[in-house]
């Protein structure tokens, strides 16, 4: 390299000029450096714990992510659950989630999972079992659940159908269209709706009327109006949430939630099946 | 043995030493040596023409880009050769993934994922054979950019407006086992939040983030304060990468006849402790393998005016 036979210059100041030391001084100084460097390095990442012991963000997990602490332990952050997602619903987190830096997170308004792998296939990618591979179908995921979050903004429980593109003509996600297009997803703004009572969250969830189903209740003033009742079949992927034209969506994912978790006065909820928890997955028994 | 074990505690930060013993051949050429003293001066058109050699450092750094290009290309435009990151990926579907990144995660989670050990075994065996560091210099993103901010700082320290702070190379060792002691203690691969390959090698994959900003940090203190900080005083992948390649038949060798003794490999050596053994009088044997620590960037190959270091395919002369 050039620089090692850069002309010495005259040094520009004299603080830059080392001192004399003798052999011990120079070697106590570097050990010196060394446990501070060691410790300072140490003492950052705590900082880093910060963002989950507070859970700063409660992100939705991919299919088949185990508890959340175990998630982030077994997760080796190479991105290879992004990299065969077929709509690329996963992404993963920058340095502001702290332990979660560079782990899968699913922003499911943006791009919900809508299952077009049918394989699960970033939990096949998953080299590290952070993604359990006790998973075989999306029907056994659970991710979270849906809930009806706005229930003022819900066009069908205000009587309203919906005729054009669910989210603009601007919106980048995509969904499997069976019925268009078996093996590809297709941009969700390439496909306009024309519904007499909107029930984009019922027809388009990839689990079917197991999770969700569009049910008749009583809005107090005696009209018969129509409601989403979300049922214990609810996988949590997220595609009510990406799909619902509601402006913010009206129907949510709870990540990591539990079914009938903190529910139970939802208007709307009279239909509400008995409850029962979703089964956790602690570790990856394979 | 003794010999590797020698080398592997210089690896883990002891100071080397002068030999104990020294071969006969090795030591009538350091008494033909003696007395004449290292002539710079007669070198001088040598060493400058070795200044202007970048053979194998431009090699590598082709082979470098390469195989980051193939896993951000991968992803772009879906090659799927090579899929995942620096940390684990798959090669045409064969499980790849770091060792001491595997480790941490087999600390954290306790337990061994089958795929996880079968990806850290096909990498551990791979750079036990193609030369343990050999992964630092030639593949790892985060020893590019540092050698960029490397020739800064070289520049900014001939002016004298910065000064090298050399740290106790012990430091990475103790870190090493900090590190993985922390790990199986809290369950998180704390580690992993620290580190710039990882942090680097998925920027350039799946774009840029805020995390980029610590890489930068990580850059700024090598330019600023202590040259090659990160590889040289910290990186626990890089030594566990030292361990794997302790016995690699890919090697820097040195020629102790040849060497002129005037020092310009040990300063543009990252490791220099390795190059040691080119000082006047250190070299144990006429023919010497420059230590586990070496990453076989070839830099001390391009600069020596004599040629006297070189690599070499151990095995291979016999084999023929």
């Amino acid at each position: 390299m050039s620089e090692g036979r850069a002309p010495a210059l005259p040094p520009q100041s004299k603080k830059a000029k080392p001192p004399r030391l003798s052999r011990e001084q120079e070697q106590r100084r570097q050990v010196l450096r060394g446990g501070v460097a060691a410790v300072g390095l140490l003492l950052l990442q705590p900082l880093a714990w910060i963002p989950v012991v507070r859970r700063w963000r409660e992100r939705l997990r991919p299919p088949g992510a185990l508890v959340e602490n175990a998630f982030l332990g077994a997760c080796i952050k190479c991105g290879q659950c992004v990299q065969v997602c077929p709509v690329e619903a996963l992404v993963l987190a920058d340095a502001k989630d702290g332990f979660g830096l560079g782990v899968p997170y699913i922003d499911a308004r943006r791009q919900a999972c809508d299952f077009s792998c049918d394989a699960l296939s970033c939990i096949l990618a998953c080299p590290t079992g952070a993604l359990s591979h006790a998973l075989h179908t999306k029907e056994e995921v659970r991710a979270g659940v849906a809930r009806l979050a706005r229930p003022d903004a819900c066009r069908a429980r205000k009587g309203e159908g919906f005729r054009g593109l669910a989210r603009g003509d601007r919106f980048s996600g995509r969904l499997r269209y069976e019925e268009i297009d078996r093996w590809n997803p297709l941009p969700v703004r390439d496909h306009p709706y024309d519904r007499e009572v909107c029930d984009l969250c019922v027809i388009e969830c990839p689990i079917g009327e197991e999770a969700i189903q569009l049910v008749p209740f009583d809005d107090g003033s005696g009209q018969r109006r129509m409601t989403p009742w979300v049922k214990r079949g609810c996988v949590g992927c997220g595609v009510c949430e990406m799909i619902c034209p509601a402006e913010p969506a009206a129907i949510v994912v709870d990540a990591r939630a539990e079914y009938g978790e903190g529910r139970g006065r939802d208007p709307g909820n009279e239909a509400r099946g008995p409850l029962e928890a979703a089964p956790k997955i602690e570790a990856d028994e394979t | 043995m003794s010999g590797l074990l020698e080398q592997l505690a210089i690896m883990l930060g002891r100071a080397p030493r002068r030999p104990l013993k020294v071969t006969e051949t090795a030591a009538a050429i350091h008494a033909a040596k003696r007395g004449r003293g290292v002539k710079r001066a007669e070198l001088l058109e040598e060493i400058h023409d070795a200044n202007e050699n970048h053979t194998w450092r431009n090699r590598r750094w082709m082979v470098l880009i390469g195989i980051n290009l193939l896993f951000t290309l991968s992803f772009w435009v879906d090659i799927q050769i090579l899929e995942g990151s620096l940390t684990a990926s798959r090669f045409i579907g064969f499980h790849l993934a770091d060792p001491y990144s595997s480790l941490l995660v087999v600390l954290s989670a306790k337990r061994v994922p089958v795929n996880l050990a079968i990806g850290a075994a096909t990498i551990a065996l791979f750079w036990g054979l193609v030369g343990g560091r050999a992964f630092c210099s030639w593949a790892c993103p985060y020893h590019l950019v540092a050698e960029w901010a490397e020739m800064l700082h070289l520049r900014l320290a001939s002016r004298g407006i910065v000064r090298d702070h050399p740290i106790h190379r012990a430091t990475r060792s103790v870190l090493w086992v900090a590190f993985a002691l922390l790990t199986l203690l809290t369950g998180y691969a704390l580690f992993l939040v620290l580190n710039p390959i990882g942090m680097l090698s998925r920027a350039l994959i799946y774009g840029p983030s805020l995390a980029l900003a610590w890489v930068l940090l990580l850059l700024a203190f090598e330019v600023l304060y202590a040259r090659r900080a990160w590889c040289r005083y910290v990186c626990p992948i890089g030594l566990t990468y030292g361990f794997l390649g302790a016995k690699a038949p890919l090697r820097v060798t040195y020629d102790l006849e040849s060497c002129a003794h005037e020092g310009e490999c040990r300063k543009v050596c990252e490791v220099s402790h390795v190059l040691e053994l080119t000082i006047k009088g250190r070299a144990e044997d006429a023919k010497m393998d420059v230590g586990p620590d070496c990453t076989r960037c070839g830099l001390c190959v391009d600069i020596c005016p004599t040629g006297a270091l070189r690599y070499e395919l151990k095995g291979v002369k016999r084999l023929l």
